[in-house]
């Protein structure tokens, strides 16, 4: 069972239709008990670091949050904000984040491109990896960010798009796998990538 | 490198979408739901959805439908018309909606632009202005005035003051409708949209007037913009031939637009 991560500033009903297509067996938690039943876990997100991760805080859900993904190792997604937060510090609002992933989160440069960054963009993968081998290289999925992430580690960069600068666009360590851009919302190419985490298995 | 979006724009009445033409006359297309689904596997790179009526008889918008084409739609979908609070905003985010539009309520309480952009990021909130060509006088320097209320109160307020206003305070996309072209199927208002990507450092989405490939690439080229809201070309009965978006996409492609390709 999925469990799709469902706080106030987030849009896990959108993520929740996008599995109901796919036929992929989920309910959306948005308290610690209801993640009990759950033995893969995506995190959506829309909007500011600081407001989802102080909604991910009032819900209860960083501590079993974390025991689950980096305790227990379970297959984990994160989209868009639900990617910045799994690293160490997000310069929007001077935020801490979770601190799962090393590396920081800064902001596009604004004297140089619209900012946020609003459309469909595409993305290059460095090395092929089970919840992106439906994706066609240099494929386009629909992204809307003002920061991005940067690794410490380039190893942990899975895929790569331009917008003024080249940003880290899906990352992937150990059972984790995160994408800036809306996976549940770049059209049959980011179903694809949703269709290959419900079956991956990490520790193949 | 980001590609040029085409959002293609339902105004709805009880369920289904209606075409008008500058603001009159709406006709029968068919019912959201439907007409979403059709676009969304011909491609389209963004819905976005009107309760034309929702403003004016005071209601909410009309959330069974929202849910209904959030459903069948995994594209960027936006839905406008009603909205009056940061409640009524949570409530269409999660009926499924990416963003929300805000238009006549942000002219009279610009603070709900702020409001919501806090409580759901910049991202959220697109400010959708309603312009016509006035001409240019004390307080209106750019020529172009807001109007509301489906285009029917003039608000004395310049569309190019306007909208920086919008940015200031919050609004991640701007859209420029011209009044004067909606539903004529003669071309953006390239003036007013070039005039607003100017002012403002956020998406803009030109939006009125659009019949032909040509004007798409111009609105998207000589006017500036990042997206071009379409709607007749697409699905109007009173075009003699509609177009598919793979149509568009390939003829904006051949015009230098660049554009997501389309998946066979």
């Amino acid at each position: 069972m999925i469990g799709v991560i469902d706080y106030r500033a987030g849009n896990a009903p959108s993520v929740g239709y996008a599995l109901e297509r796919l036929g992929i067996e989920h309910r959306l938690v948005a308290a610690p008990e209801a993640l009990e039943t759950c033995d893969r876990v995506i995190l959506p997100g829309v909007g500011a670091a600081r407001a989802t991760l102080d909604s991910l805080a009032a819900s209860g859900l960083v501590a079993p949050l974390t025991r689950l993904v980096i305790d227990e190792r379970v297959p984990f997604l994160g989209i868009c904000i639900g990617l910045q937060v799994l690293f160490e510090h997000s310069a929007e609002g001077e935020t801490p984040c979770l601190g799962w992933i090393p590396g920081g989160v800064q902001r596009f440069d604004d004297g140089t491109q619209r900012v946020p960054q609003i459309g469909w963009n595409a993305v290059r993968l460095r090395r092929p990896h089970p919840v992106t081998a439906r994706f066609p290289d240099g494929g386009h999925c629909y992204f809307v960010n003002s920061y991005y992430a940067a690794p410490a580690d380039p190893g942990d960069v899975l895929g790569e798009t331009s917008y003024g600068v080249e940003f880290c666009s899906i990352v992937a360590s150990l059972n984790i796998v995160a994408t800036q851009f809306h996976a549940e919302k770049s059209g049959e190419l980011g179903l694809g990538i949703l269709a290959s985490f419900a079956t991956w298995d990490p520790s193949c | 490198m980001l590609t040029k979006r085409l959002i293609a724009c339902f105004d709805v009445v009880e369920g289904r979408v209606t075409k008008a033409q500058q603001f009159q006359d709406n006709i029968d297309v068919a019912p959201a739901e439907d007409l979403a689904q059709q676009l969304y596997e011909d491609q389209i790179d963004e819905i976005v959805f009107y309760d034309i009526l929702a403003s004016a008889e005071r209601r909410m918008i009309d959330l069974p439908v929202v849910r209904a084409v959030a459903r069948h739609v995994f594209v960027p979908f936006t839905v406008g018309g009603g909205i009056r609070s940061i409640d009524d905003m949570f409530e269409v985010l999660k009926a499924g909606a990416e963003k929300i539009s805000v238009d006549s309520m942000a002219v009279r309480e610009p603070d709900i632009i702020r409001q919501g952009a806090e409580a759901f990021g910049r991202q959220c909130i697109v400010l959708s202005t309603q312009v016509q060509r006035v001409g240019a006088r004390e307080g209106i320097p750019s020529g172009y005035e807001v109007f509301i209320d489906g285009a029917r109160t003039a608000t004395g307020l310049d569309a190019v003051d306007w909208v920086r206003r919008g940015e200031e305070l919050g609004a991640g996309e701007i859209v420029v409708n011209s009044i004067d072209r909606d539903g004529t199927a003669s071309g953006y208002d390239l003036e007013i949209t070039r005039a607003v990507a100017d002012a403002v450092n956020v998406p803009v989405i030109a939006s009125g007037g659009a019949g032909t490939i040509d004007h798409i690439a111009d609105g998207l080229t000589a006017g500036g913009a990042q997206a071009a809201i379409i709607s007749s070309i697409l699905y109007s009965p009173r075009f003699e031939r509609n177009l598919g978006v793979r149509e568009l996409k390939d003829g904006l492609r051949e015009r230098g637009v660049a554009m997501r390709p389309y998946l066979d």
